[in-house]
Order: C-alpha cells, then structure tokens, then sequence
C-alpha cells in the first residue's frame, strides 16, 4: 500500500515549472529516494508533499487522506515530518532541549498544564527527557546532551536534527540531502542511522545528491530532472538506465552546448 | 509514548544542570541582596528599588515575547497602560479592591491582546515592531486625549495602596517587601511556562520558525499566546506602579516606558532566565548612580549601555556562558 502517492503533482514559480506534473508512490514500510541534479526540483517536491509550498496543481495523498491542501502543522500532526537541507537548529537551546521540541506532536498541554503541572503531565516531562535521551543515544550524540546546538560540528548538526524529527514519531520521514557537507565517514554513519531507523519501520522518503549513498541504501529510486520524472525503479535498474547517466553526465546539454 | 527499540539505562540529565547555571543564581543572590541593603539603608532608595520590581515584572513578561519567542515588541507599555488605568478607574472611581482591581485589569489587557494580536502578528521583523510601537503611542494619545476617562493629564491620584480587606501596605519598606515577593512569583510562574511543551515551543520559534513548524509547532498560536502572556505581565506591572506610588498620568505609561523597559532587557540578557530581573535592577540602579554626575548624566548612562552592550552583547546575564566559552576556547 502506497503510504504517500503524488498525482500530476506540479508548481510553477511565473514562468519556471519547478515540478512538472509528478507522480509518485511511496510505499509504507519502504526506503524511498528522490535524486537529480541541482535545480531539478527536488525540493520543491518535498516542499510541496510537507505542506510548505502550496500546489499548482496535481494532488498528494498521505495515508489515505488527500492533503493537498492541508495546512503545513495539520500534515505534521498526521506523521509527515521533514528536515532540511539547510539545517534548521533551534539556537539558543541545547541539544537535548532541540530533540525535547520534537516530541511536541507526540505530547499535549499549553500554558495552564505548565502552570498548574498535573500529575500526568510532569510525568509527561519526563518520558521526554528520556525520550530525548534515548534518541540522542540513537544517533550517537548523547555525550553532548547539555551543549549548546550551535556549537555542534555541523555533521552533527545533521544527526540532532534527524533525531529532532524522530521525536515526532513519524510514519514517513522526508530528509532533505542529510550528506550535504557530510565527509565519507560521516556520511556512513549517517547510512548506517537512516538504514536502522527504516528497520524499525519508518518509511523514509531522501532527497540525495549523493547517489553512491542512495543506490547503497533505498529500496527504491525516482530520479528528476529539470523538474519531470525521468527514471523511477530499483537502485540497479537506475544505475543503467540511459536517461538517468544523460541527465548526471550532461550528454544531451554537453551537445547542446 | 512508543520507543521503537532504543534502550537506555541511563537516567536523562537533572532539570537543572544546563538551563540554570551557577553564575546566573548567583546574579539573582545580588538583586536579593540589593533589596535587603535597600530595605536596611531606606530613604529615597526605596522607591528606586520598588520601581526596579515593576519593571522586573514588565521585563519577565517582555522576555517571553522579544526573548523567548524572538519576536519584536516596542508597544508593550499601551498594556501597561491599560492595567494602570484599570487599576486606578476601577479604585478610585468605583471603591473596588486593589488586587480585584488588578486582576480584572489583566484580564481586560489579556483580552485586548487576543484582539490587536491576532491581525498583528501576522507581520514579521521590523514591520512588526514599527506595529507594536504604533500601539504603544496610540495607547498613550488616547490616554491623554479622552479627559471624560483617564482624566487627561491631570492622571489620577489617591489610588489606594495593595492589600487584603482591612490589611493596606503603607509603609515604603513593607510595599518594597510586598513587590519583591511579587516578583519573586512572577519570576517561579515564567520558569513554570519555560521549562514546559510551551515554553519549548516558544523557544524553538526565535530558533528557527520553519524547523519549528516542521515538528507542528503552531507558530502563529504560539507567537499569539506569547504576546498574551507579555501583556498580562505589562498590565499588572502597570496595576503595580498605580498601587504603589499612588499616581498615575499618561507620562508614566508613554514611549519612554517602553524605550526604558528595552534597556533593562537588553541589559539583563534577552532570552535569559534572570536576565529581566538583573536588567530591571541594574539599570535603576544605574540611573541614580549618574544622576550624581549632574549635566553629563546622561551621556554617562548612554557610556554605560553602550559599554555593556559592546563588552556583554547578550546581556549580563549570559557572562557566566561568555567566559566559560573563552576558557574552553
């Protein structure tokens, strides 16, 4: 069963079709990657399926729901999560306090619960601070619970805020380019975090530059390019496909040129 | 809350090993300090001090708005206002209790915050504050302009001093007392609301509003209920200055107290935990320390804030992180 499904999915900015009538299905369970070169639209794409951007046209189903036009907090509450390309750390609070954001889908109270603290919710407090505990145990950043997020190295930065999301307890992960900036060995623990957490059942949707990482670790591949669909099958149908290698070497613009 | 298979034996960290470091308690032992040497020492101190706890009041309410969520406001004073008014209309014209006073005037200035907030904080940096600071004049003209309410600028005097029933506060070292303990209050409730689902939330704004929104966070709520708490802290430290000195005029609530109560947060360490309580204290305290420099008062202020914000860009507050940081470094 398709967990999240795109139809003709397309955003045009004035004249520029930044996606242009995608389809897609993501099946749940499954370890989904979306690669291309730059400017071919990939984040667009998860712009638009996380509820940032709003649609041209098209529509995007999310676990049986049609939420093309739900507003962005709505999609996240369903279990939709994303992270960024451009790390998006909450500075000024540690990294324990960073993850403790992230389980605020998963808990409940305002002002008044803060205020008065019932029972349930100080117990509340501290299944977080477990929670985040465990999470940061998960990425390997529990030595630095009580740092300031900033003063992170920045592929660290990169592991807090997919434990951050984890918080959340998504059924579908969007990671946007996680081993941008990321050095070999970074970029294998990374691997290594991303292939763990899919084993625990979350459905992972990536967005990749780095193809030798993705053909390693995705089920399945759907491949943009200049905002269309050009490839979509299984990392070793990609890796031959001819459309796929024209697009990444530039055969078509080298002649072109 | 489900864990999926990630074990941990390990119990998570104290509450408050990171959030509440050694140095800014012991900033908060030094205002404690200053109030008792006020409370022995007396004289015109003791007013300087008072004042010092309002505005402590105002500044907690403040942090939540400008620190914590990191979002602009210069008009906070037209709440201010309104608790002032509130306070001194609702006593002096209808006999109410002060502290019923008080409360309805919070309750009042809480409701006029829902409604100026909810269109308002849909605007962003410094449209946003060129907003907030509009509100903050319009509060004051129209406190001045409507005579048949607020009196224009004769104010309002005899406004009654805190109390319960018969028991008034009318010595200037008891209303001293009565304020700190105030404060003290004000400041265990902002702790409460940081510390919480809440008050992370607010904080993951200012961090980053996308990266919040992205884990559901509603910022346009969040942001909404922020400047509501902002307000309720303003109105009641408007109500307080009423009680407390007994008179009130359009001067008191105008854009000066919103440029002063700026100071004091910016002094004290925006988006700190004691920040608001050291700013409001030092700063009133700095005033009459100048004052004795006669023609050159202010720009010796001026030196001082400038010398502080240049020396300690987060505010006082955050030294204690500054130099552990150079240390490590």
């Amino acid at each position: 069963m398709a967990l999240l499904k795109t139809s003709e999915l397309t955003k045009r900015f004035d004249g520029l079709v930044a996606n242009n009538s995608i389809d897609l299905e993501v099946p749940e369970g499954s370890l989904f990657a979306v690669i291309g070169p730059n400017g071919a639209g990939k984040t667009t794409f998860f712009s638009m399926v996380s509820g940032f951007l709003s649609s041209t046209s098209g529509s995007i189903e999310f676990d049986g729901r049609d939420i093309t036009r739900v507003p962005q907090h709505e999609i996240a509450a369903m279990g939709l999560v994303r992270t960024f390309q451009l790390v998006q750390l909450f500075k000024g609070m540690s990294v324990s306090e960073n993850v403790e954001v992230g389980c605020h889908l998963a808990t409940r109270g305002g002002v008044a619960a803060s205020l008065l603290r019932p029972a349930w919710f100080r117990k509340q407090e501290l299944e977080v601070r477990q929670r985040a505990h465990e999470l940061l145990e998960f990425v390997g950043l529990s030595a630095h619970a009580d740092l300031d997020a900033e003063l992170l190295p920045y592929g660290q930065q990169r592991l807090l805020e997919v434990a951050r999301a984890l918080a959340s307890e998504p059924k579908l992960l969007l990671l946007d380019e996680p081993a941008a900036g990321l050095n070999t060995q970074e970029t294998e623990g990374l691997a290594e975090i991303i292939l763990k957490i899919n084993a625990q059942g979350t459905t992972v949707l990536l967005i990749e530059h780095d193809v030798a990482l993705v053909t390693r670790i995705a089920h399945r591949i759907a491949v943009l390019d200049f905002g269309r669909k050009i490839a979509e099958g299984t990392p070793d149908e990609i890796k031959v496909h001819p459309e796929v290698i024209a697009a990444y070497l530039g055969v078509e613009e080298a002649s072109n040129a | 809350m489900t864990s999926p298979a990630i074990t941990s034996a390990k119990p998570p960290a104290t509450k408050f090993a990171s959030r509440f470091d050694r140095f800014q308690v012991g900033l908060l032992g030094l205002a404690a300090l200053a109030v008792v040497g006020t409370l022995i020492y007396g004289g015109y101190l003791l007013t300087v001090m008072q004042l010092a706890m309002i505005y402590g009041v105002f500044c907690i309410g403040l942090n939540f708005f400008m620190g914590y969520t990191g979002q602009a406001s210069f008009g906070q004073n037209a709440f201010a206002c309104i608790g002032g008014y509130g306070s001194a209309i609702l006593c002096v014209q209808f006999g109410w209790e002060p502290l019923l006073a008080l409360i309805a005037s919070m309750v009042i200035a809480g409701i006029f915050a829902l409604i100026i907030g909810y269109p308002t904080l849909r605007l962003r940096g410094h449209y946003l504050a060129m907003a907030t600071f509009s509100l903050g004049l319009i509060t004051y003209d129209i406190s001045i302009q409507w005579t048949s309410v607020t009196q224009g600028y004769m104010g309002y005097a005899g406004i009654p001093p805190l109390g319960i029933g018969s028991f008034t506060v009318d010595s200037e070292r008891w209303k001293l007392v009565v304020l700190a303990v105030i404060l003290g209050f004000s400041f265990w409730l902002s702790l409460r609301m940081r510390d919480s689902r809440f008050g992370r939330g607010l904080r993951a704004i200012s961090g980053s509003e996308n990266g919040a929104a992205a884990l559901g966070v509603r910022v346009p709520r969040f942001k909404l209920i922020a400047f509501i708490v902002a307000a309720l802290y303003a109105s009641a430290a408007g109500s307080l200055f009423a009680h407390t000195v007994g008179f009130i005029s359009p001067e008191v609530y105008g854009p000066q107290m919103a440029v002063m109560t700026f100071t004091m947060l910016f002094v004290g360490g925006v988006g700190t935990i004691v920040g608001p309580i050291i700013g409001a204290v030092v700063t009133s305290l700095l005033q009459e320390v100048v004052r004795g420099s006669g023609h050159f008062q202010d720009i010796a202020y001026a030196v001082v804030l400038l010398a502080t914000l240049i020396y300690a860009p987060k505010g006082l507050s955050a030294l204690g992180a500054l130099f552990r940081r150079k240390k490590e470094a």
